[in-house]
């Protein structure tokens, strides 16, 4: 279901008119303006301490990605590739996909400590399955015939999964990144909510701890228009991949 | 099972899909003229995308006719459904999360038929369709020409006066077709319902039918309504006689010039 | 770290000594609570938006963003507007579960064969009876789906919320006794939460499966 530009921009507007709402009903201590959180985000941005926090998170995000993916790719692709392997984790996977990565945060904490590793953790728990999960899938799916053709040119196996293997793949294999991503971003998020000392999560606490407002409201913000714009730009690339595979 | 076919009057029935923002307006159907006698097994023949689902649509109540008037037994259709209609379509519409037995009964327990009386049709209309042994499968357990049964069962059980088939054995093998035709003459004779089919297989409307209207490609028309003359005691053996063999080839020689038209439009 | 032998003795005498009853029985309560709203609603929101094509249009790109945003974030929010009582963990555990319960039911009645609701139309079945008897039955494998993550969805934003800021419920007394090094206790509450959802995911699972028989899917 393709949306227009006008079905945008009604998007947009609808989302306003009910945060102006919102703000009208339940007032200035429980939430702020769209007007008001704009501003004060606009100034937050200008504020070094908001920059730091910042990239903290964007540091402790950036890393557990990196590991979600690397991770995720190569486990799935390896159970992929490996029929019963792949028979045998699949309902696992499922399974450790399901359960709330929540009830692992202590442990977690234990091994780690309260510093940035431990947030690096719990997002890259939180990216790891849906990765695995995909990829593995992607990896089965690829049709068999493409595997006999690769014989039949005499490809070694790297070539094989270079050149054969990870192009048909790659749509789905995005698809899962582009999930495990989103959550990698809301596992270091509530990681930091919780147990850090640093980072827009640690932030987000702190506000809500002096009661002020329009920062809980404007860092609210600017982490979903983050959150947002990551997911659009690798939504694009994803459209990309799929056209060129 | 007794129930007597309706008369069906069409007058000057169009179909006019509306145009918005990306596309045009397209003039489905029609002008179509029709009156089936009571009683009457009446297929519809056309190439594809002449609108003969649409016809059936508007027939049914289903889809609103855009002109004309619709009638059955003297009173007008006019977008919703009348009484006594009983429609089977070409893709499986057997409700997967009943057995066969509540899929049969289904319709009259919505009409909040008395239990007992709801018992004696099913059970009739099972064994009717040979299914008595399948009443507590559930169709995805049956194969695609059971399920259909089910569905014709499920229509039957409620003795319509007017029986609207939208290809209905398209999905199936050219043997099971074949048997289902047989069925589908017993079905008739027992209800004495009005039967309109919709098909785009000669064999099946030339074998089936006491008349065969043939379409234009869109917007469909009658272009000839051919009259098969065969007695109401039929069955699939007569597709050896020769009389079989001239109803099919002037179908097609109408029919394939439509078909070469439908092909180059689309 | 300690061993799972202890941790499962540290459960017995959580279970029998009855200490945390109350914790175990706020948790259960705003669990349930909140699974039931996002269903009920999820699926109300999804046959609406399901029956109004150009407002589905409009909402789609949100639905689709909405579990690629740490919708978690807003839990500081709910705290600012309903304090740190089981109002706002409820309120949490339900916008987390809604939108997968209104996507599922959406796709789920996408899915229904046109020839199953034309059935139900040519049955002379109103709207109303024909989407509680004929169109909400055939999404059925879907719906369940959905509801299987409105409940996972609830525990997480519920437990996650105890975690961090709440007055009570077994995620408080995991955060608690992490606080005060107290491990026995921690571990024993882990693994009792573990269990619990491990036991609630298996039996909607057997159910999805069950259905997913019955409809001859998979």
């Amino acid at each position: 279901m393709k949306s227009s530009k006008l079905d945008q921009v009604l998007l947009v507007v609808a989302i306003s008119a009910a945060w102006q709402l919102l703000y009208l009903a339940a007032g200035p201590n429980v939430i702020s303006s769209p007007a008001d959180s704009l501003t004060r985000a606009a100034e937050l941005l200008r504020t070094r301490s908001f920059w730091d926090n910042a990239a903290n998170t964007g540091a402790a995000f950036g890393m557990a990605s990196v590991l979600s993916i690397a991770g995720g790719t190569l486990v799935g692709l390896w159970l992929g590739l490996r029929q019963f392997a792949g028979d045998v984790a699949d309902p696992i996977l499922g399974a450790l996909y399901s359960l709330p990565k929540i009830t692992l945060y202590p442990i977690i904490l234990l091994i780690f400590g309260l510093g940035i590793s431990a947030k690096v953790a719990f997002g890259a728990i939180h990216g790891f399955f849906p990765i695995a999960i995909f990829t593995m899938n992607a990896a089965r799916n690829v049709s068999p015939v493409y595997f006999r053709t690769a014989r039949i040119m005499r490809l070694s196996p790297v070539a094989t999964v270079a050149t054969v293997l990870a192009p048909a793949a790659l749509p789905e294999i995005f698809a899962g990144i582009r999930i495990g991503l989103a959550l990698t971003l809301l596992g270091t998020l509530i990681g930091e909510l919780f147990a850090s000392t640093s980072g827009l999560g640690f932030a987000l606490i702190r506000a809500t701890d002096i009661h002020a407002v329009p920062d809980i409201t404007a860092i609210t913000f600017l982490i979903f228009v983050f959150a947002a714009s990551v997911n659009a730009l690798l939504h694009a690339i994803e459209l990309q991949v799929s056209h060129n595979a | 099972m007794p129930s007597v076919g309706a008369h069906i009057s069409l007058n000057g029935v169009t179909k006019i899909f509306e145009g918005h923002r990306n596309h045009p307006a397209i003039h489905a159907l029609g002008p179509i003229s029709l009156e089936v006698e009571r009683g009457e097994f009446f297929s519809v023949v056309g190439p594809s995308g002449c609108g003969k689902s649409t016809l059936l649509d508007v027939l049914s109540g289903l889809g609103k006719a855009s002109a004309g008037t619709i009638e059955i037994d003297g009173t007008p259709v006019t977008g919703s459904v009348p009484d006594g209609v009983g429609a089977v379509f070409q893709q499986d519409a057997s409700f997967l999360w009943l057995n066969v037995w509540d899929n049969v009964a289904f319709g009259l327990r919505r009409l909040g038929m008395d239990g007992a009386e709801i018992e004696r049709r099913v059970g009739n209309a099972l064994a009717f369709m040979g299914l008595s042994g399948f009443a507590k499968a559930f169709p995805a357990q049956l194969s695609g020409g059971m399920r259909q049964r089910v569905c014709i069962a499920r229509t039957l059980v409620l003795e319509p006066r007017v029986l609207l088939l939208d290809e209905p054995f398209g999905a199936l093998d050219q043997q099971t077709r074949l048997l289902m035709g047989d069925e589908l003459l017993r079905l008739w004779r027992e209800t004495r319902a009005t039967v309109i089919l919709i098909t785009h297989a000669l064999d099946e409307a030339a074998m089936l039918s006491d008349r065969v209207g043939v379409m234009s490609a869109r917007p469909g028309c009658f272009i000839d309504i051919l009259t098969t003359s065969w007695p109401r005691t039929r069955d699939s053996r007569i597709v050896a006689e020769a009389h079989f063999g001239s109803i099919t080839s002037r179908l097609w020689s109408k029919l394939r010039e439509e078909s070469l038209r439908a092909i180059s439009n689309s | 770290m300690i061993p799972p032998s202890e941790m499962l003795v540290a459960l017995w005498q959580i279970i029998e000594s009855g200490k945390f009853k109350q914790d175990i029985l706020f948790s259960t309560y705003n669990i349930v609570a909140a699974s039931i709203l996002a269903i009920v609603l999820g699926f109300l929101f999804g046959a609406a938006l399901h029956a109004w094509p150009r407002a589905r249009r409009v909402v789609s790109p949100l639905l689709a963003a909405y579990y690629a945003v740490p919708t978690f974030v807003f839990y500081p929010l709910l705290i600012v507007a309903f304090g740190t009582g089981r109002t706002a963990l409820i309120v949490m555990g339900t916008i987390f579960g809604v939108v997968a319960m209104m996507v599922n039911t959406m796709l789920g009645l996408d899915r229904v064969p046109l020839a199953v609701s034309k059935t139900g139309a040519i049955m002379r079945l109103g709207p109303m009876r024909r989407l509680f008897l004929v169109r909400l039955p055939a999404a059925a494998p879907h719906l369940v789906t959905g509801i299987k993550l409105a409940v996972a969805y609830g525990v997480i934003g519920i437990i996650a919320g105890e975690f961090i800021l709440a007055t009570a419920g077994v995620g408080k007394r995991v955060s608690f006794a992490y606080d005060n090094f107290d491990n026995k206790t921690m571990y024993g509450m882990l693994l009792l939460l573990l269990i619990g959802v491990m036991f609630i995911n298996g039996l909607l699972t057997i159910w999805e499966k069950r259905l997913h028989r019955r409809f001859g899917q998979r």
